[in-house]
């Protein structure tokens, strides 16, 4: 079997979109962040939040969509705490951002440890099931993988078309990147730019705590210990790579997760001519090489990481 | 003629600096209102204040006679005041469409009405005669053109008294003429108008009133019609200052000397385009030209810190391939950066540090590879007793200097070891009166002495006033030289805006090689 051939299973797009999924929850999330002018590091720690409070809510007897709420929720209360430090504060945002992992990271851990001391094997929950669209499912190829993905796929493609709905076509979304670019400008139309950088940084990161809690409630069943395992870092990366725009974010997603399911498949067939290490390499080797080639063009927020005071001398 | 906006007694300190000291001041419906004062005098501070930027420590705010709500921006802007801040608010990656409209619909609705936005915008544009493209990203219009999206950005939220901070600090001329008719236009519609400024001519052109603004306080106020340029220059300075004028003088021999060089710049694409240009001994030669047209990649040559792709550059007679900082200082090339702050000091060292920064490896100062503190220091304490330096000593933090000052210990730098060639970038950039005839002073005094003086500046005023010759940068070509004494500022001012001079030009050109 050759890498033609893979690329024409339906297995191969299936796993391509499934691994994007949480690539492009984060990869939106860091997005409208970065676009108000603030830089989230927190985000790998934000989806091991989501992935351990999404999965502990249903664990604990709630239902899926109730747990994705959750989730999105605790990553607002992060998102808040990022906010307080850098936009109100002023503090570094690398420095915040990861300081906001550490903790983020730990706790859930801590939360998970604390509240089920006794599990040996990581416990199960019953995750979302994959739901076919109709007649949609139907199609050749695309059918089986495309349109046979569970709700949180859909969910992450939906998001696509609202963020960039929300941030080019809103006065909200206006406010948003107008914060990122130049603030005073914002604060000159007598809104207030903390205000809209806090709001922005709440909702990319309740984004990036679903994106981490497709893996506990959608892709596995169960929280295991670094389970999104440099997933935000990718992200952030992909933030760049897109230029800072959501369609570009959905399309580094899928070559990144495309690029990831290939290798997997090609390690299979390739036997032991070449050690398995390059094959896992691969991903992360080319995503440097696309950002070389993207990030060139790229036009980064004016204002990112520059904290906005009222009433400074400028 | 009705008050439409009326300032009482507004006070604001910043720690103990007292930035507006009881300031009063009223505006009529249809009137231009210059604003005078130096740097730091306390003219933005006021106008930010009444915008809704600072909040007042004491005093109030009137518009149509109803108060105005203190620290809000979105009050002013209701209230009908507009700004056109001094350093643009506008974001240069979004559309000119998108920089107007924000803030003028509600934040929450789901959909932005951007067909009757750019209705209106087209309306506003042509009425006003205000041209400008609404799908072009800010980023890629002139100054001009952005300054005119700010002013439609205010008109566009029925701003009746415009603030304009410092228009014509960035334009040429002719852009200046253009910006004054479309002020007059404005005021003929019924808009009053703050305009502000530290060039007397332009006030005298355009405003109706005069304030000037001392050291927060209003000092001096009259009818336009009856003031002169020497009364407010005094008002405004608090004592007589006349800037030092060029006398003539024979010019000796070559000290620098540029044939057909040429450089493309890595980033910015702008270029210098086969410039030949030659400065002699005992004379200044003045470089005009709206910025970024090469004068970086010029002054980044002559002082070392790049090199040319083509063509030649002989300094004092030795040719040099391959100029470095520390070569061309050696050689006597006395440098007085643009920008002051990002390379001309280091803010956060000390007075003393700064200023030996160029002796780094020679004695006095390094013996055996380590610094002489107490040579340094001696030597920083005459320097700033010679070139009057206010300071607390040569330990204090750099930064901590006004603009004035840091620019003197710049100028006791480079021009204590009596360099060959200066190369003024900007001198009396942002600098107030007093400052700035200190500097036209010293660098007459370098030619006086002997040096050759290349002057790259933006003022017209400042450029004619020191040159004995000057030249136009444009897009990276420099035009041939021409006698100060016989051209004129609307030629330059053509000239920097790209047009061939040789249709008006009367004075005697090619004087260069």
């Amino acid at each position: 079997m050759d890498i033609l051939e893979i690329l024409l299973t339906t297995g191969f797009w299936a796993a391509t979109l499934r691994i994007a999924t949480p690539l492009i929850f984060g990869t939106l999330g860091e997005l409208i962040c970065e676009r108000a002018g603030v830089l989230n590091l927190g985000i790998e720690g934000i989806m091991t939040m989501g992935a351990m409070a999404g999965w502990m809510w249903v664990y604990q007897g709630g239902d899926l969509w109730g747990g994705l709420a959750f989730a999105a929720f605790i990553g607002m209360l992060f998102g808040l705490l990022h906010s307080g430090f850098t936009v109100y504060l002023g503090l570094s945002q690398h420095v915040t951002g990861i300081g906001i992992t550490l903790l983020a990271s730990s706790l859930s851990y801590f939360v998970f440890r604390m509240l089920l001391p006794d599990a040996t094997t990581p416990p199960k929950i019953e995750p979302f099931q994959p739901y076919a669209v109709p007649l949609l499912s139907d199609l050749p190829v695309l059918g089986p993988s495309v349109f046979t993905q569970t709700p949180m796929t859909y969910l992450a493609l939906i998001c696509v078309v609202v963020i960039w709905y929300g941030l080019n076509r809103t006065p909200v979304g206006l406010a948003v990147r107008m914060a990122g670019e130049h603030p005073l400008a914002v604060e000159a139309q007598g809104i207030d730019v903390l205000a809209v950088r806090t709001g922005a940084v709440m909702v990319g990161s309740a984004l990036m705590s679903v994106g981490g809690a497709f893996l506990t409630m959608s892709a596995f069943d169960a929280f295991y210990f670094g389970m999104v395992n440099g997933r935000g870092w990718i992200c952030v990366a992909l933030v760049i790579f897109a230029s800072w725009r959501p369609g570009k974010a959905l399309l580094g997603a899928l070559l990144f997760a495309g690029i990831d399911a290939l290798q997997v498949r090609v390690q299979q067939v390739s036997g032991a001519a070449i050690p398995y290490q390059f094959f896992l390499m691969a991903p992360y080797v080319l995503s440097i090489l696309a950002m070389v080639v993207m990030a060139r063009r790229a036009a980064y927020p004016k204002a990112l990481l520059a904290p906005f005071r009222r009433g400074d001398r400028a | 003629m009705t008050a439409v906006l009326r300032l009482e007694n507004i006070t604001k300190r910043f720690g103990s600096l007292v930035a507006n000291d009881s300031v009063s001041l009223s505006l009529a419906r249809g009137e231009v209102l210059a604003l005078l004062g130096e740097n730091g005098a306390g003219k933005t501070t006021l106008m930010n204040i009444l915008f809704g930027h600072y909040v007042a420590d004491e005093g109030r705010v009137e518009v149509e006679g109803k108060p105005l709500l203190p620290g809000a921006p979105h009050a002013a802007i209701a209230a009908g005041v507009g700004m056109v801040h001094q350093h643009f608010t506008l974001a240069d990656n979004l559309t000119v469409l998108d920089n107007v409209v924000l803030g003028t619909e509600s934040l929450w609705r789901p959909w932005q009405n951007r067909a009757a936005a750019r209705n209106r915008l087209d309306t506003m544009s042509s009425e006003f005669g205000l041209t400008v493209d609404p799908d072009a990203r800010v980023g890629d219009l002139s100054v001009g053109e952005r300054q005119r999206v700010e002013i439609l950005k205010a008109l566009y939220r029925d701003a009746r008294i415009l603030i304009m901070d410092e228009p014509t600090a960035v334009l040429t001329p002719q852009e200046t003429e253009v910006l004054f008719d479309t002020l007059r236009r404005l005021v003929e519609r019924g808009l009053s108008i703050i305009f502000i400024s530290h060039k007397l001519n332009e006030i005298l052109a355009i405003s109706d009133r005069v304030m000037v603004l001392r050291r927060g306080k209003i000092v001096h106020e009259m009818p336009t019609s009856g003031a002169d340029r020497h009364i407010l220059a005094e008002a405004m300075v608090g004592h007589t200052v006349t800037r030092p004028k060029a006398e003539s003088m024979v010019s000796g021999a070559p000290v620098l000397a540029m044939q057909d060089v040429s450089l493309r710049a890595p980033t910015s694409g702008v270029a210098l385009d086969h410039v030949n240009l030659v400065v002699h001994a005992h004379e200044v030669v003045g470089i005009a030209g709206v910025s970024g047209n090469g004068q970086v990649q010029l002054a980044e040559l002559i002082s070392g810190l790049c090199r040319a792709e083509s063509g030649s550059m002989t300094l004092f007679g030795e040719t040099i391939a391959n100029p470095t900082p520390a070569k061309v200082v050696k050689l006597g090339v006395g440098r007085i950066p643009e920008d002051r702050h990002a390379e001309g000091v280091i803010g956060e060292m000390s007075i003393w540090e700064n200023m030996i920064s160029e002796d780094l490896r020679a004695l006095p100062i390094s013996r055996r590879g380590l610094i002489d503190h107490a040579a340094a220091r001696a030597r920083t304490e005459a320097q700033i007793e010679r070139f009057d330096v206010r300071c607390p000593g040569p330990d204090a933090e750099t930064r901590l200097l006004s603009g004035g000052n840091m620019q003197k210990l710049i100028l006791a730098r480079a021009l204590s070891r009596e360099p060959g060639l200066v190369l003024a970038n900007q001198p009396a950039r942002g600098l107030d009166e007093g400052a700035i005839a200190y500097v036209h002073g010293q660098l007459l005094a370098a030619r006086e002495r002997g040096a050759g003086v290349l002057l790259i500046t933006e003022d017209l005023e400042e450029l004619l006033a020191l040159s004995d010759r000057v030249a136009v940068i444009y897009q990276g070509r420099l035009s041939a030289t021409l006698d100060a004494k016989t051209v004129t500022p609307r030629q330059l001012g053509l000239m920097m805006a790209g047009h061939d001079p040789s249709e008006e030009q009367t004075g005697s050109g090619g004087a260069a090689a």
